[in-house]
């Protein structure tokens, strides 16, 4: 029954799809952007594939050195354990097997490290966002790898090529948004609330 | 300019002559005469001729929400409820709509005129428009709510500000995003937009491609008015019906993907849990009674009309119940007005207090059949065995329990 209706659901909007793709533009208004302004102001990043990631290198331990100079120290502490801002090394914790439980701390938790790298580029530092030249985002994310022991080698370069490669502790251990769900369906199949 | 003010000599005078008419009781020609008088009056000033102002006499106003400091010590913070207490009918004025950000008490000052929004990725023909271009194209108009995730009542919390005040509703007016990605084009394979705001930390969310192209509206205006600052001027994505976060302040631009993309907005709401992720993208059906609620004093017993609002991400709400016996007998609610998809929902009982003690809740049922759930209903789902508490999964949609003392003084009876 349930089926039946995801199935008549995906045949309906399959055929919204097609009616969809048959129209070109229509009110002919708005102009295409160039690509260098695609390029400035993309600044999305795959998390899974990396695809976006500017060319760049870096290494925890010129990291280590940012985190103070560019003023990370200033407000997450001078080891990303004491400041006001939130605290991005993991805590010791009884159940290392979930990493959920090392609490909601970017470089541990994001389950892919193009996260971390999306993330300081787009909102760090507190006031100064937008300033770090992709060099210095690989550094930091290096860094931040280095302190959570994800990655044991202060000299290891990190790059647009092998950040994407690098484990995560949460690596596919999360949960997707449901990809069954359509406008107009319930928010869980067989929840009644 | 300045000689057409009343000078102060004026001023005294004409209030002396109104007032002198207020004395004269039922000798005065007004038909006001026999009533109390105004405090004072204000003449019309030119300040006044271009932005009204509200009563002195009214002083509702926003808190920070969940008993933390907005904005924090460190500007992090701003959630902000709004006073659904004192709320007349569905319309959250914009000036005392809920705030909650993504990071930070920074309101971007943006110039409209050099604000674009662009549409690329899996497209045809990618887009930049202007706020210009944006208002040429079929507008539409509609009523539809907004809840932030954190909108959880506990046991602490007095008023419904306090319980509830993270949702506001209002007019949202602007083009709908399918509008947009019809002329941009969607290509084969895309299944997600990533919005993008212009603010300091370029905020984003990724939302399905099947959302953008149902309900979703890129909103220009609020309320009859260009959208507040606050709320995201001048643009902001409205993704009706799914949590707060979603709808992207300040939007400036539109990526379409073929895979969700965990960026700024979405890895802060990211869950372990499937049946908690799932709970936690669209509102489930929620109500709560706003008069009489935690705070207020009944004056006596006698009538009284139980009135508050509903509403739910599913669509629209179908019916509202309301229990005067704390859950033993529900009666069915009077809904104000025609529901509407997505929108918060006005409800009223006629009630009689007898004056015993007892405990008021409403409940919300939408057009998909899901019923709001009593807080021990969800968690019993989630965790059958008996003295267990189980944490509720995904955004809290149970039911507000309001207990009136026999003195008619209004309580939080969450325990």
């Amino acid at each position: 029954m349930r089926f039946l209706r995801l199935k008549l659901i995906a045949i309906a909007l399959l055929l919204v799809g097609i009616t969809a793709q048959a129209q070109g533009p229509k009110y002919g208004i708005g102009r295409a952007p160039t690509s260098e302004e695609v390029r400035a102001w993309d600044i999305a990043i795959n998390p899974f594939t990396g695809e976006e990631l500017p060319a760049g290198a870096g290494t925890a331990d010129q990291g280590a050195e940012l985190f103070l100079s560019k003023g990370c120290a200033g407000c997450h502490g001078t080891v990303g354990t004491d400041g006001l801002a939130p605290r991005l090394v993991k805590r010791e914790i009884a159940t290392p097997d979930d990493p959920w439980q090392w609490g909601r701390i970017l470089p541990i938790r994001a389950p892919y490290a193009p996260v971390i790298w999306d993330y300081i580029n787009r909102g760090m530092p507190l006031g100064a966002e937008g300033t770090l030249t992709p060099d210095e985002v690989y550094a930091l994310t290096a860094y931040l790898l280095f302190l959570n022991d994800v990655i044991d080698d202060d000299l290891m370069v990190l790059n647009q090529e092998n950040l994407p490669e690098i484990e995560m502790p949460n690596k596919d251990n999360w949960a997707p948004l449901p990809d069954w769900w359509e406008p107009g369906m319930p928010r869980l199949l067989d929840y009644p609330y | 300019m300045a000689s057409k003010k009343p000078t102060r000599r004026e001023f005294i005078k004409t209030s002396a002559t109104l007032a002198s008419g207020v004395a004269v009781g039922a000798a005065s020609k007004s038909a006001s005469g026999q009533l109390e008088g105004p405090e004072s009056f204000t003449l019309g000033s030119d300040e006044m001729v271009a932005y009204g102002e509200r009563s002195q006499f009214v002083n509702s106003v926003r808190i920070a929400h969940g008993g933390r400091p907005s904005p924090d010590q460190f500007g992090l913070d701003f959630h902000i409820a709004t006073p659904l207490q004192d709320q007349m009918g569905i319309i959250a004025p914009s000036s005392l709509h809920y705030v909650g950000t993504t990071r930070g008490s920074f309101t971007p000052e943006i110039d409209p005129e050099k604000h674009r929004l662009m549409i690329h990725g899996m497209v045809d023909n990618p887009l930049v428009f202007t706020m210009e271009e944006l208002k040429r194209l079929p507008s539409v108009t509609r009523m539809h709510f907004i809840e932030c995730a954190g909108n959880r009542a506990n046991s602490r919390h007095v008023t419904v500000q306090e319980t509830h005040g993270m949702t506001s509703n209002a007019l949202w007016t602007g083009v709908l995003l399918s509008t947009l990605l019809e002329e941009a084009g969607v290509q084969d394979g895309a299944k997600w937009i990533v919005a993008e705001g212009v603010e300091e930390v370029k905020g984003a969310s990724s939302i399905p491609l099947s959302k953008a192209m149902e309900d979703c509206i890129v909103c220009y205006g609020m309320n009859g008015e260009p959208v507040r600052p606050q709320q995201g001027f001048p643009l902001r994505l409205m993704v009706p019906g799914f949590e707060g976060i979603l709808n992207v302040k300040w939007l400036r631009r539109i990526k379409l993907t073929d895979e969700f993309y965990m960026t700024y907005n979405d890895y802060g709401h990211l869950r372990q849990d499937d049946d908690d992720a799932a709970l936690s993208m669209q509102i489930g059906p929620k109500s709560v009674i706003t008069y009489p609620s935690g705070g207020q004093q009944l004056e006596g017993p006698g009538f009284y009309e139980v009135r508050g609002l509903a509403w739910s991400g599913g669509g629209r709400v179908s019916r509202v119940e309301v229990t005067t016996d704390g859950g033993e007998t529900w009666f069915d609610a009077d809904i104000r007005g025609e529901a509407q998809p997505m929108a918060h929902t006005a409800f009223s009982f006629n009630w009689t207090w007898d004056g015993e003690p007892c405990e008021l809740q409403s409940r919300c049922i939408d057009e998909l059949g899901s019923i709001q759930p009593t807080r021990e209903q969800a968690q019993q789902f989630w965790n059958p065995e008996p003295g267990q508490r189980a944490r509720l999964k995904g955004q809290d949609n149970s039911i507000q329990p309001w207990r009136i003392d026999g003195d008619g003084s209004v309580h939080n009876a969450i325990s």
